[in-house]
């Protein structure tokens, strides 16, 4: 048994019950102490995925990788949740919501998202997206008193649920036609086996849909404008972060590595969600007036984009996927650290025209706002911008070329509705001022308008670690 | 040459202006003048520093100068890279010379929200002068495709009544050409490995994959120039923006797609520009005359102003894809020279503006009376627009139209026409504002130009007075590059011919 691969999951997992423990036994004011309990599991944690050399170990029979890929996405995921946690401690204090079962309930999940990202077998994969997903239901429906965070959280569950069960029979289908779960021996089977028989193939479809729904990707997509309205603010930035890393991260192992060799069978399937997800996502946004619904949109656009690197198939196209994604998380961060600024004599304010001359009223949250929506709008010299060009630099290296045109076109498209929030920001008249942000939420938020604006200057460490850690997922 | 990192210097120096401004806080009439001192003196200071490169520049040597190259994304490698050649350095110059008078323009119009209006203009200089002098596609497009954010916020906070519409319109207009544009240029990285500018002058580009290259690039500056019928953007984005805007838009914006054109189209495309010469030709003739007889029909002065920047325009594309040395040649001064004119017009407009608050050509008349300095400098700038010999306006048209008599009889008489009607709506323009009797009440009331006025007007009238009589200071600045870039051109049909 090779326990330094899974280290930092055992610590995850150890800590996630030390911080319940901690949470019983303090009683009362325990919320504090168990957030930053998890802040600190989580940075150990981090330095724990970090620490070991990127060369590929797997053991437990074959369950469960470490590699280049998943150190950076299990960075990212860590890294993000540590972000979502410190904006969530204000919020929960104000809204009630400061039961020390939150943090540990991220923590869970974070973990669940690890073994995602690491598992080498379906079960593992399994295993890791329902630990995962369950932190998540309760997550959405955690401000047990609100109807609509309840009608959010069994929303989630729902159709989750039954995304989780589709995965399920897929996983089935290929067990029963290939005789394995384990992704390198899938590989090897499906390399001798020329053919493509129907029943594998159903199966890697049921696989797909499930992955889709994770990733909220066009025709999956229902949940997620109602999920991210429902869910408490905070919340709802954690969905529109981590999870996304890994169940993206998850989708990419699988389709490129035991799946490879089908790889011209599931491409036209990629390709299809990543078309459809950046139309709908572009149009559909466009005539929303709550900003959270939005976001959702928003968010749904976005993977669409991350899927063109997918759908090109390559190294370059998987690494731009993930520059994309560690980016887009960044520029999420951000706008959730601003929505969560827009509260009103402790009334959260959640409509577009509540930003109306944001640029008067608080200037500095007002520009960090300009340069997430031109960075999300794929403006340069804002790192959005090198997010989509590192993807589009893919689909032509694949000629992928009307993946790429239907790209732009609807990038253009969503630059509108970003725009519009501009607009809203800078040219209309203010409405009466808010309350004063929070510092740690606005600390957060003037970092991540900051590293968006200067990636420009230093790229080199972000796109170095994506193309590495691309490159573990390619044998040879 | 040296080792002062001058490009470098010059596009980034108005940033550091822009931190200055964006960190003074405290009282607000403090803060506002705070603002206009330093938004001056970068400026002022930029343009001292771009004369260093006009005096230092070599104009025998055709290719770039003032290199500047560093590592920037080695592992795909991705430079930094600025230098200038001919082409290239006039439009620095062009840009640093308009924008203290930008500044200085905005002084008294513009009081509400000061602060940010000035980091606007120093974050668009910024981009204006790296587009110019950027050396590797990427950092071009990156500079090209900056300047939309500060000119989206300028047309939309200080604007007219549409502001929200233009500033829209002229965004997703842009950008649309644009991101086509931008995946021309990734398929050219992939194609010829290397993202360097000089590096894909030098590489050769299939006939057949050139044609879509060309098109797309030409998606982005036909918009851009603009040309007709992409044109549309303009008139709104002019009329709406504040006048600095307008002069910025009409002096620089405007000749990014020119320069785009000289820069990219032409010479990494040459087979593609010769197969598609008379696909421009055409839109030129139908821009010169079509926006010459609309400019006649406006009732506003600023879009009068900015339908004669189409048809100005038109004289350029048709000139560009002549493809020989005078229509070239020509097409360089009628940008510079348009830069010029058409960011004084602006100015003119912005004077009345500013006293009376409407662009209504109706509602002036008879300012000579009182007006008559105002008077004066606005004639020398409508002469020029017309092309009176003597000015700036005259030698670029007529070396277009020289050139392009030789490339294409019909459309050099097509464009010509365009000077007849050119000089028929200025000259109505400026009889229905200057000429008249003074009746109206409010307008006896308006002072004539005040020294800041005459301050911003008077480097304007000397420079378009110096380029119409002795134009070779500035034609021999860029000689060379044009020869290298026709020659080449040239040899690509010869090359062709000879298979």
């Amino acid at each position: 048994m090779n326990y330094g691969i899974v280290l930092p999951e055992i610590w995850m997992a150890l800590g996630g019950m030390g911080m319940l423990l901690a949470g019983v036994f303090v009683g009362e004011r325990s919320y504090r102490v168990v957030a930053l309990l998890g802040l600190v599991i989580m940075a150990v944690a981090i330095l724990l995925v970090v620490a070991p050399d990127d060369v590929r170990a797997a053991g437990w029979n074959g369950l469960f990788v470490r590699d280049a890929f998943s150190r950076f996405a299990k960075v990212v995921c860590l890294a993000s949740a540590m972000a979502a946690l410190i904006m969530t401690t204000p919020f929960a204090e104000r809204e009630d919501m400061n039961r020390f079962e939150l943090p540990v309930l991220m923590v869970f999940s974070v973990l669940g998202m690890m073994m995602m990202v690491s598992a080498n077998n379906l079960i593992a994969l399994y295993l890791g997206l329902e630990l995962q997903s369950l932190a998540l239901y309760v997550l959405a429906a955690f401000r047990r008193n609100s109807l609509r965070a309840s009608e959010a959280g069994l929303k989630y569950f729902v159709l989750g649920a039954l995304s989780s069960g589709m995965l399920l029979y897929g996983a089935s289908l290929i067990y029963g036609f290939t005789g394995t779960l384990q992704f390198d021996r899938l590989a090897t089977f499906l390399h001798a086996h020329g053919g493509v028989e129907i029943g594998l193939l159903m199966g890697l479809i049921f696989l797909l849909v499930g992955l889709a729904f994770k990733i909220s990707a066009v025709p999956f997509h229902m949940w997620t404008p109602d999920v991210y309205e429902g869910a408490p603010t905070p919340i709802t930035a954690f969905f529109s972060i981590s999870p996304k890393v890994a169940a993206f991260a998850l989708l990419g192992r699988v389709l490129i590595g035991p799946f490879g060799p089908l790889a011209a069978q599931w491409v036209q399937i990629v390709v299809f969600l990543s078309v459809a997800s950046m139309l709908l996502g572009s149009i559909a946004a466009i005539g929303q007036t709550n900003i959270k619904r939005l976001m959702g949109y928003s968010a749904i656009g976005n993977i669409g984009y991350a899927l063109i690197g997918l759908a090109a198939g390559s190294r370059a196209g998987v690494a731009g996927a993930l520059i994309y994604l560690a980016i887009y998380v960044v520029m999420n961060i951000g706008v959730f650290g601003v929505i969560l600024s827009m509260r009103r004599k402790d009334e959260m304010a959640e409509s577009l025209d509540d930003l109306a001359g944001l640029a008067r009223s608080h200037p500095w949250m007002a520009h960090s706002m300009l340069l997430f929506m031109f960075s999300l709008a794929g403006i340069p010299p804002l790192a959005g911008f090198f997010g989509k060009y590192f993807v589009f630099l893919a689909a032509i290296d694949a000629h992928l070329y009307g993946l790429a045109i239907l790209g732009v076109l609807s990038s253009v498209i969503s630059a509108f509705y970003y725009l519009r929030i501009v607009k809203i920001m800078y040219f209309d008249e203010p409405v009466s001022g808010y309350d004063r942000a929070d510092r740690p939420v606005a600390v957060l938020t003037l970092a991540s308008a900051a590293l968006l604006l200067f990636f420009c200057l230093l790229p080199a460490p972000l796109v170095d670690n994506a193309r590495a850690a691309a490159a573990a997922l390619f044998p040879g | 040459m040296t080792d002062l990192p001058i490009l470098s210097l010059l596009t980034f120096l108005p940033l550091v202006g822009a931190v200055f401004i964006a960190l003074v806080q405290g009282e607000a009439e403090l803060v506002r003048r705070n603002a206009r001192n330093v938004a001056l003196m970068t400026t002022t200071l930029v343009f001292l520093l771009s004369l260093v490169l006009w005096f230092t520049f070599d104009p025998a040597n055709p290719g770039f100068q003032f290199s500047e190259k560093r590592e920037w994304l080695p592992a795909l490698g991705m430079t930094y890279h600025l230098g200038v050649d001919g082409i290239s350095l006039l439009f620095i110059l062009l840009s640093t010379f308009l924008m203290p008078i930008c500044i200085l323009a905005s002084w008294r119009a513009i009081e509400n929200r000061v602060k940010e209006y000035m980091i606007a203009f120093l974050v668009l200089e910024t981009m204006m002068i790296g587009t110019f002098a950027a050396l590797d596609i990427l950092n071009f497009y990156i500079f090209f495709e900056g300047v939309l954010i500060p000119m989206f916020i300028i047309i939309g906070v200080w604007g007219g009544k549409r502001r929200v519409y233009s500033a829209f319109k002229f965004f997703l207009y842009t950008l649309l050409g644009s991101v086509l544009m931008l995946l021309a240029l990734i398929t050219m990285v992939r194609v010829a490995g290397t993202t360097d500018i000089p590096a894909l002058l030098a590489f050769h580009f299939d006939p057949g994959l050139q044609k879509w290259l060309w098109l797309a690039f030409f998606a982005s500056f036909a918009v851009k120039m603009p040309m007709w019928p992409v044109h549309t953007w303009l008139p709104d984005a002019h009329v709406e923006a504040p006048t600095a805007g307008s002069v910025i838009l009409a002096g620089v914006l405007l000749k990014m797609g020119g320069y785009g054109f000289l820069r990219f189209s032409v010479p990494m495309f040459p087979d593609a520009s010769q197969a598609f010469a008379g696909f421009v030709f055409a839109l030129s003739a139908v821009a010169v005359i079509y926006t010459s007889l609309v400019a006649l029909a406006q009732t506003d002065m600023k879009k009068l102003i900015a339908y004669s920047s189409v048809a100005h325009m038109g004289f350029v594309t048709a000139g560009i894809f002549a493809l020989n040395r005078q229509a070239i040649d020509g097409a360089m001064f009628q940008m510079l020279s348009h830069g010029i004119v058409s960011a004084a017009l602006f100015l003119c407009v912005g004077v009345v503006y500013d006293r009376l608050h409407t662009r209504d050509i109706a509602r002036y008349g008879g300012l000579a009376h009182n007006m008559p300095r105002y008077a004066a400098v606005f004639m020398v700038f409508t002469m020029a627009s017309v092309g009176l010999p003597g000015t700036s306006g005259f030698i670029g048209e007529f070396l277009v139209m020289l050139g392009t008599f030789k490339a294409n009889t019909w459309a050099a008489s097509f464009i010509t026409t365009g000077i007849i009607l050119g000089a028929a709506y200025m000259l109505w323009l400026y009889r229905r504002v200057i000429f008249g009797s003074l009746e109206r009440e409010d307008l006896k009331g308006l002072l004539d130009l005040s020294p800041r006025e005459v301050l911003y007007f008077v480097p304007l009238i000397l420079l378009v007075l110096w380029m119409g009589i002795y134009p070779k200071s500035f034609t021999s600045f860029y000689g060379a590059s044009i020869d290298r870039l026709v020659a080449s051109v040239q040899g690509h049909a010869l090359a062709r011919n000879g298979n």
